[in-house]
């Protein structure tokens, strides 16, 4: 069995949010990249886990994206995986993103996709889902667990107020979240051995963006904080009551 | 036409849903067009007819026990069939656990532009363009759909419930129901409080509360109020709370009318999950906490000592003995 593991370069979870170019983009000078958490701590570990329990056989690292992406290939590679792809292409668009996954994946004959539950700098959500109906396979978001047997993929999901558990087959595309496993540190050996892992590039297929984003803004800053005395906490309660109106 | 998906489970309508289609019927009303729900499984008529409080004239429905499960793949295909038959221009989701699923699959189904995590009605002065949130939370995108149908998913608790009085026309539609690969085994519900995702009053503990023995105050006041609990990830860690509360970039993300911190330091992990919130009060003994930059309200005080009167006072507001 080979699983396609996805792989987003985002900002590191403490970079300051700012933008240049007329508010159009992300103001990345000095900004530290990382791999987004979701798909490094869950989907990235999850696979590299059903390898070592010998479901399965391969597990790939895909990015879309362009060279400068490579450094973060390079840093989950070290944590596992035996190969990578990059497909050489920049957009904000998740269709446009979604169809170059597919189309690795149709390519590589892959039975498993596995995606972070979202970027942490876009928060789309939307690549599992549009790659699973561009490959007309089972669609699991929002994953905590994933087992494999005999052809048969158990799974649990988040639900509104709980967890629903369920059986699919394979091929399958599957969002990953908390509790799928445990954040792995990378050992030397792992960051020597990802610098002669094969990262192969590809060009994009032709597609149409849906979406394109026309600027960012920042949110109204707060006004700041009205502060109580802990002398009368009961004040507290009157002001959420008469003037936030909240309870 | 605006088709906003009404979301069910076990035959119940989900709360989330009573917010999507506000926005939809604003949406059809701004573009001068009907806001229209579908609903899949077995719902009763009255519920159905109910949607009509929130804005939409017809509500087309299939109670085909197929859809008594939830399958993206599924649902995606009759929303599609019934999208494309009725002629609807915008598709609406609650960007809750089913949208999150429904909606990217339905827009590469329609090769329809998707935006998820919208924040607000569109801008269509220059084309379709809609706010959602990026940098979990910390800023937002203006996204422009391309496309001649459009899908929004809505940001939870970000446009409110509006209720317009009404009922609507209901409409037995017959759509395709087959190819379902996924059988649901279980489901394991949290019981005897509101879904973290869908509360309006959230009271949540941090590390500064020392230890699970203590969150009796947490719960105490959450009681009172009539609250959700959460927590920070390190609480959640180490196991002192259930790992369903735990709350920021790496765990839920939520935005009740009032978040209210108690001994959370504000670390913008934290906040990337609860900057959402409309009214946030922090309870910290150090008065540099990064959370009060972040905050409404807050007391600079020990926890031990303000909750448990907070928890009183609460209680006198609400005559509660
Ligand atoms: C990639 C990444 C992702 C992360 N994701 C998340 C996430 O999703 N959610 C999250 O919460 N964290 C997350 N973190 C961790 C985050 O950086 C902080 O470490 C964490 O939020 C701190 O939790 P805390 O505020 O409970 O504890 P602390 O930082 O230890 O703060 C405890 C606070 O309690 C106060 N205090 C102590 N005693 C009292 C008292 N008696 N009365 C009142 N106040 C008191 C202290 O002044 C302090 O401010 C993430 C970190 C990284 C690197």
């Amino acid at each position: 069995m080979k699983i396609l593991v996805c792989i987003s370069k985002t900002p590191d979870t403490t970079a300051k949010i700012a933008f240049t170019d007329n508010n159009t983009k992300f103001a990345d000078a000095g900004v530290q990249f990382i791999v987004n958490p979701y798909d490094e701590w869950y989907a990235l570990v999850r696979a590299l886990e059903l390898k070592e329990a010998g479901v399965a056989s391969h597990v790939t690292l895909l990015t879309v994206g362009a060279a400068d992406a490579e450094p973060i290939m390079r840093k989950a590679l070290a944590i596992g995986g035996d190969d990578a792809i990059r497909v050489n292409a920049e957009s904000s668009d998740s269709f446009y993103i979604a169809s170059q996954i597919a189309a690795v994946a149709t390519e590589g004959s892959y039975d498993l996709v596995l995606t972070g539950k979202e970027t942490i700098d876009y928060n789309g959500s939307s690549i599992g889902g549009m790659v699973a109906e561009l490959l007309n396979q089972p669609f699991v978001s929002l994953a905590t667990k994933l087992d494999i047997a005999g052809g048969t993929a158990s799974l649990s999901r988040e639900i509104e107020g709980g967890e629903e558990k369920l059986e699919t087959s394979l091929p399958l595309v599957v969002s990953c979240q908390k509790g799928m496993a445990e954040q792995r540190i990378p050992n030397m050996k792992g960051i020597m051995g990802a610098r002669t892992k094969p990262l192969a590039v590809k060009e994009p297929v032709a597609v149409e963006a849906l979406t394109t984003v026309v600027s960012f803004e920042m949110p109204p800053a707060k006004s700041g904080v009205k502060l109580v005395s802990a002398d009368t906490p009961e004040e507290l309660i009157r002001l959420l009551h008469e003037e936030a109106k909240v309870i | 036409m605006v088709l906003i998906f009404a979301d069910q489970a076990d035959g119940q309508i989900k709360k989330s849903t009573f917010e999507a289609l506000s926005y939809g019927s604003k949406l059809a009303a701004q573009l001068g067009t009907t806001a229209e729900a579908v609903v899949l499984g077995a719902v009763d008529n009255a519920s159905l007819e109910a949607l009509g409080n929130y804005g939409v004239s017809k509500v087309h429905h299939d109670a085909n026990a197929a859809f008594n499960q939830f399958d993206a793949q599924v649902y995606t295909k009759a929303i599609a069939a019934l999208a494309t038959q009725a002629g609807a221009k915008v598709i609406v989701f609650s960007s809750n656990t089913s949208g999150k699923a429904v909606a990217p699959r339905l827009s590469a189904n329609l090769k329809a532009g998707l935006v998820s995590g919208a924040i607000a009605l569109p801008d269509t002065s220059n084309g379709f363009v809609v706010k959602k949130n990026v940098f979990s939370a910390k800023a937002y995108a203006n996204v422009q759909l391309l496309t001649d149908v459009k899908i929004i998913a809505l940001s939870p608790n970000a446009f409110g419930v509006h209720a317009t009085g009404g009922a609507a026309a209901v409409t037995a539609v017959s759509l395709p129901a087959d190819g379902g690969k996924i059988k649901v085994t279980a489901v394991e519900k949290v019981t005897g409080t509101v879904p973290l995702g869908e509360a309006e009053l959230v009271v949540s503990g941090g590390r500064g509360l020392k230890g699970p023995e203590n969150w009796g105050l947490v719960e105490d006041l959450a009681k009172a109020m009539g609250a959700s609990t959460a927590c920070s990830r390190p609480v959640a860690d180490a196991h002192w709370r259930p790992h369903h509360e735990h709350v920021g970039q790496t765990g839920g993300a939520i935005a009740p009318n009032l978040y209210v911190a108690i001994g959370i330091s504000g670390a913008i992990q934290h906040l990337a999950g609860v900057n959402r919130s409309k009214t946030i009060v922090v309870i910290n003994k150090d008065p540099e906490a990064p959370f009060f930059k972040a905050a409404d309200y807050g007391i600079v005080g020990d926890a031990f000592d303000v909750v448990p009167k907070l928890t009183e006072a609460v209680k006198k507001l609400k005559g509660i003995a």
